[in-house]
């Protein structure tokens, strides 16, 4: 057993570490956070953009998603506008990512002869990632807990191998095993007393500022300029970066910093949403916009040493 | 006899899919070995959520030998035929087929080809890759390391292994060997995930299911159900309470569980304030629980049920805190909603528009929903309109059908203004399916006429054959109302169902209409009211102005406007109420024709449901034919007519009518056909006979007693004067000649025959009954 403090079920940093240690024995590499703003882990370049091509990848990390529409002022005690998820990656998926899944709730106190732990059919799909894929909800004793997805395709493009992401909610995740009801009274730090921080002390007042910001403040006319210029930019540097036709610059130069601009787009058009500028019919083809870019992006991606291009010209 | 037991045993499968798949699985193996010549005595499947199962008792252990004759070419023909020949039926040499001659043909060659039988396990081996690889799952999946390359196996989740044994049970059974990208054909399971997780060999179904069964898996879903029934109704029981029973979810819950263990939660009494239908819904759709009442019978218990998968180490005691939590949760939401709901929205300044339109009063929370749905402009059909627009027509068509139903034509106005109001309440947002039911309720709640509230829930049926039809007048008009709307919206556009595409549930729509019309006694020219009335005319109108620039531009102008998080910024006076004044009424004939046509292919579209739910309900379809003309609008009439003909038809006088009139029929069209003249009447001058005259008389006399009986909708009394023909018709036919030596009396009598056709026509074309 771990020191007191970094228990997962009294510790929110300590359900982070937990995870990190058991798929990093299991030989991911354990990433940090993305540096840009994004809606689910997923969004990551270490999933989507890795999801695609041949060559193997294991990966895990904790991921900060914004979801602008979800912001409630702080007051809803489920409802956040900025949570974190766990998210692991591994391609091709093994046969037994059902058990190392289970293992790792076991890992994090979840103990399956005490708890229900149940696969409930849920298929995945990312409109705008272009992506789906087939899998479950997670639920333990009656709460979904993790989302369990084999990536058929990413980016409009076909995974081979598939691969298997396991995406954990992992406030709620912590609230549950830390019987807390409010996801303000999770204890963060795993101390008491004095040194006790909370979710709350931390998070509190950015729920309330994002919030505004999201449904209030944000201005929307300079968020849909920097739609048009991130749509416009993510597909100059994919132009810039492309192969030509000279045959000693077969591989994409420029496809990470891309579709960066594509994750921006996307972003924005959640901002967009949540400030109720964009109608029904407008929607749609915001949608169809960032996925012609991550399409895009994807396509390149597969022409670039980690999308496998080298292999495929060897074979 | 053999047995052969199969096993796929997969990641879970999701519920909905395990009944069809495992039964998919029984057809396609019992077919595959029977073509390939097998004979079996019986089969059984089962499932959990991690396993198809497939019993097949009694399997021959080898196909019968086949001995077949092949005819080739005659001795002479050319080598080519006979190299062709030999490669077709498998020879060596020509030497090897028989020499047969034939007198007429002459000398030819003949093949023996000779089948022998294969041996079960061979056969098994080769079909079920097959099978297995092209299983009919709604959605499939790749995974793993063999999805590197195109063409690997798609299951629904991935496959883990398969179990294959087969042998008569006298003998140890074999493992029949087939293997699929990578899954080998076995003898080896495995249990319950987390009781008994180790791997348990198999020889046959029984022992199979009896390890199973020590795993802590219940193999056979009937099983599971009863347990789970039981267990609940015996836990209810025990406290008090009652199941509050739910097949679909029974189903579902039972296809979630291989070990099933009911427990019983609780929640807070404070929620039980909510309606019990939002209740009940939110603990099964999201929890998958079942709601218990009081044993008294009234409203819900502050408990429910839950079904796990495992015996709990503390006996579920964890397992109730956390679903009690998540559904304290829920319906926290739901409260939420429920009480919002009858409170103000913001802006409601925003609304006065809307409010004018459809006289709403903005103080009532029900009154602000449906000026917010028209406010918001949502889509009903993009070519169609706004639901507001669609509101607007059903209002006007439900007022116009009041009179005809019976009901207070402002009460069907307020019913129907209000009857998808409840669209826009955050209780129908998250449950789709308690729309109406939820308008009811908020509109009992700020005290509007019972008829009123009831046809806010009502007026969407009946759904299908079996739902119930409303019986308050008020009700059936707004019902009417808004699934004609509904068929002449979609017919005016074009959008009707083809062979099973039926997207927007038209003939379910039509089918409303006639058991509405026919199960109230509505009597109404349908045409009346779908051709020529002032409502379809402002439809027609309607769709010429959305098609109009000035529609879009009113959109367009409208949905930059900026209001609170809304869909389609729309408002203002659209449509019906903003035609411009300066449209031509007198519409081009062409506009004319398009209505009429359109209409009849509606009516003809009618006749079709008509004719479908007649049948079921006993009519015989030659008599609805010989009663329904293009024509034909009244509904009720054609139901009636049938009716009182199939009536008339079982009595002996309506048989040898029948028999008389068809008798008549045909002489006079073998003559028509011939050419002969038919007088264009009677000429009461030249009737010779006794009979002839009465006969004349008699049809002169039905004539009239028809006509006027079906003016008077009595249908019974038209067939009782036809009747009255039965008797002068059979002693015409019997003392007298049609076809007289003299011309003109000949096409005197040929017309009094055509009289018998057109007076019994009124009624019915009797041309197209049977018998």
């Amino acid at each position: 057993m771990t020191t007191d403090h970094m228990n997962p079920t009294r510790s929110f940093q300590g359900l982070i570490l937990t995870l990190h240690n058991y798929w990093a024995s299991y030989g991911c590499v354990v990433l940090q956070p993305y540096d840009m703003e994004v809606g689910a882990g997923t969004f990551h370049p270490a999933t989507t953009l890795r999801a695609l091509g041949p060559k193997p990848w294991n990966a895990a990390y904790v991921q900060p998603s914004r979801r602008p529409t979800d912001g409630r002022y702080g007051e809803n005690p489920n409802r956040l506008q900025h949570y974190y998820q766990y998210q692991v990656i591994l391609k091709p998926s093994p046969p037994n990512l059902q058990e190392l899944y289970l293992g790792s709730l076991k890992a994090i106190g979840l103990d399956p002869m005490l708890h229900d732990i149940r696969f409930v059919e849920d298929d995945w799909e990312s409109p705008t990632l272009g992506a789906w894929g087939l899998g479950w909800e997670c639920w333990c004793d009656g709460m979904e807990v993790s989302q369990f997805t084999y990536f058929q395709q990413v980016c409009g493009i076909e995974c081979a191998p598939v691969a298997g992401e396991l995406t954990y909610g992992l406030e709620r995740l912590a609230m549950y095993v830390q019987g807390v009801d409010s996801v303000y009274d999770l204890n963060f730090n795993g101390r008491e007393g004095d040194e006790k921080v909370t979710y709350g002390d931390i998070f509190l007042q950015a729920e309330q500022e994002y919030s505004r910001h999201n449904f209030e403040f944000a201005n929307t006319k300079m968020l849909l300029k920097h739609f048009e210029d991130a749509e416009a930019e993510c597909q100059a540097l994919l132009q810039a970066g492309a192969p030509g036709d000279n045959s000693n610059q077969r591989l994409h130069k420029c496809v990470l910093p891309a579709y960066d601009q594509c994750i921006k787009a996307s972003h924005i058009f959640n901002l967009l949403d949540a400030r109720g500028v964009i109608s029904v019919t407008e929607r749609q083809s915001y949608i169809l916009r960032v996925r012609n870019l991550s399409k895009a992006c994807g396509e390149a991606f597969l022409l670039t040493d980690a999308g496998g291009a080298s292999i495929a010209a060897a074979a | 006899m053999p047995d052969l037991l199969l096993e796929l045993r997969s990641e879970e499968i999701p519920a909905r899919m395990q009944r069809k798949a495992a039964g998919d699985l029984r057809k396609l193996v019992t077919d595959a070995l029977v073509d390939a010549g097998l004979t079996y005595e019986g089969a059984q499947e089962y499932w959990t959520p991690r396993r198809l199962t497939l019993d097949i008792r009694g399997l021959t252990a080898k196909s019968a030998d086949l001995k077949e004759e092949r005819k080739g070419p005659r001795t002479d023909a050319p080598e080519k035929a006979i190299e062709g020949f030999l490669r077709g039926a498998g020879l060596a040499s020509i030497d090897q087929a028989k020499i047969v001659s034939d007198p007429k043909k002459g000398e030819f060659y003949v093949a023996i080809i000779e089948k022998p039988g294969r041996a079960a396990e061979a056969i098994i081996a080769d079909v079920m890759p097959g099978i297995i690889r092209d299983f009919p799952w709604p959605k499939s999946m790749r995974w793993g390391r063999a999805s590197a390359k195109p063409g690997s196996l798609r299951w629904v989740r991935p496959l883990q292994s398969i179990v294959c044994t087969f042998g008569p049970e006298t003998e140890e059974p074999v493992v029949v060997d087939f293997e699929i990208d990578g899954i080998r054909a076995g003898n080896v399971t495995y249990g319950h995930r987390f009781h008994d997780p180790d791997a348990i060999t198999v020889r046959r179904f029984d022992d199979y299911a009896d390890k199973l069964m020590k795993a802590k898996v219940v193999l056979d879903p009937a099983r599971r159900k009863e347990i789970i029934a039981t267990d609940a109704k015996n836990l209810a029981f025990a406290s008090g309470l009652e199941l509050v029973e739910d097949e679909a979810l029974l189903e579902e819950v039972s296809g979630l569980v291989e070990w099933p263990v009911v427990l019983m939660g609780s929640f807070d009494e404070a929620f039980l304030s909510i309606p019990p239908e939002v209740i009940r819904l939110t603990i099964k759709a999201n929890q998958k629980c079942f709601v218990l009442r009081p044993q008294s019978g009234e409203g819900l218990a502050n408990r429910f049920i839950l079904v796990a998968n495992i015996e709990a180490s503390d006996g579920g005691k964890e397992i109730i805190y956390g679903n009690g939590k998540v559904v304290r949760a829920r319906l926290s939401d739901a409260l939420y909603f429920w009480q919002s709901d009858q409170g103000d929205l913001p802006d409601l300044d925003m609304l006065t528009a809307s409010a004018e339109k459809f006289g709403l009063d903005l103080k009532k929370p029900l009154d602000q929903r449906m000026a917010k749905l028209d406010h918001l402009g949502v889509t009903f059909h993009a070519k169609l309109g706004t639901q507001g627009e669609r509101v607007e027509r059903i209002r006007r068509l439900a007022r116009e059908l009041a009179p005809i139903v019976g009901a207070d034509p402002d009460l069907a106005d307020r019913a129907a203004v209000l009857a998808k109001a409840d669209l826009t309440t955050d209780a129908v947002g998250e449950f789709p399916e308690l729309q109406g039911l939820m308008g009811r309720r908020y509109a009992e709640l700020q005290g509007e006429n019972p008829a009123v509230a009831a046809a806010i829930e009502d007026h969407y049926k009946p759904l299908g054959p079996t739902d119930t039809v409303p019986r308050d007048p008020v009700t059936i008009a707004v019902a009417l109302a808004d699934k004609l709307d509904l068929l002449v919206g979609f017919w005016a556009i074009d959008e009707k169902p083809t062979g099973s595409k039926d997207p927007y549930a038209l003939r379910r729509a039509a089918l409303g209409v006639i058991r509405l019309v026919l199960e109230n006694g509505v009597s109404t020219n349908l045409m009346d009211i779908l051709g020529y009335n002032s409502y379809t005319m402002h439809f027609f109108d309607f769709l010429d102005y959305i098609a109009s620039d000035r529609y879009a531009e009113e959109r367009f102008n409208k949905s930059n406007v900026r209001g609170q998080r809304s869909e389609l910024l729309l408002h203002g006076e659209l449509a019906l109420h903003g035609r411009d004044p300066s449209f031509d009424h007198s519409a081009s004939k062409y506009e004319h024709d398009r209505e009429r046509l359109t209409g009849l292919d509606l009516l003809s579209f009618f006749h079709d449901r008509l004719k479908v739910y007649l049948r079921d309900q006993g009519a015989r379809h030659d008599l609805i034919d010989a009663v329904i003309t293009p024509e034909a609008d009244d509904l009720l009439a054609v139901s009636q007519r049938v009716q009182a003909l199939g009536q008339l038809l079982e009595t002996e006088e309506g048989k040898n009518l029948l028999a008389g009139t068809k008798r008549a029929a045909n002489i006079l069209a073998a003559e028509e056909k011939k050419g002969t003249v038919v007088a264009d009447a009677v000429d009461p001058a030249l009737l010779r006979t006794n009979e002839e005259k009465q006969l004349f008389n008699a049809v002169i006399q039905t004539e009239s007693e028809a006509g006027q009986a079906i003016q008077n909708e009595d249908y019974s009394a038209a067939m009782r004067a036809l009747a009255a023909l039965r008797e002068p018709i059979d002693s015409f036919f019997e003392h007298v000649l049609v076809n007289d030596e003299d011309a003109s009396v000949r096409a005197n009598r040929l017309a009094l025959l055509a009289r018998i056709r057109s007076a019994t026509a009124q009624v019915a074309d009797f041309s197209r009954i049977v018998g």
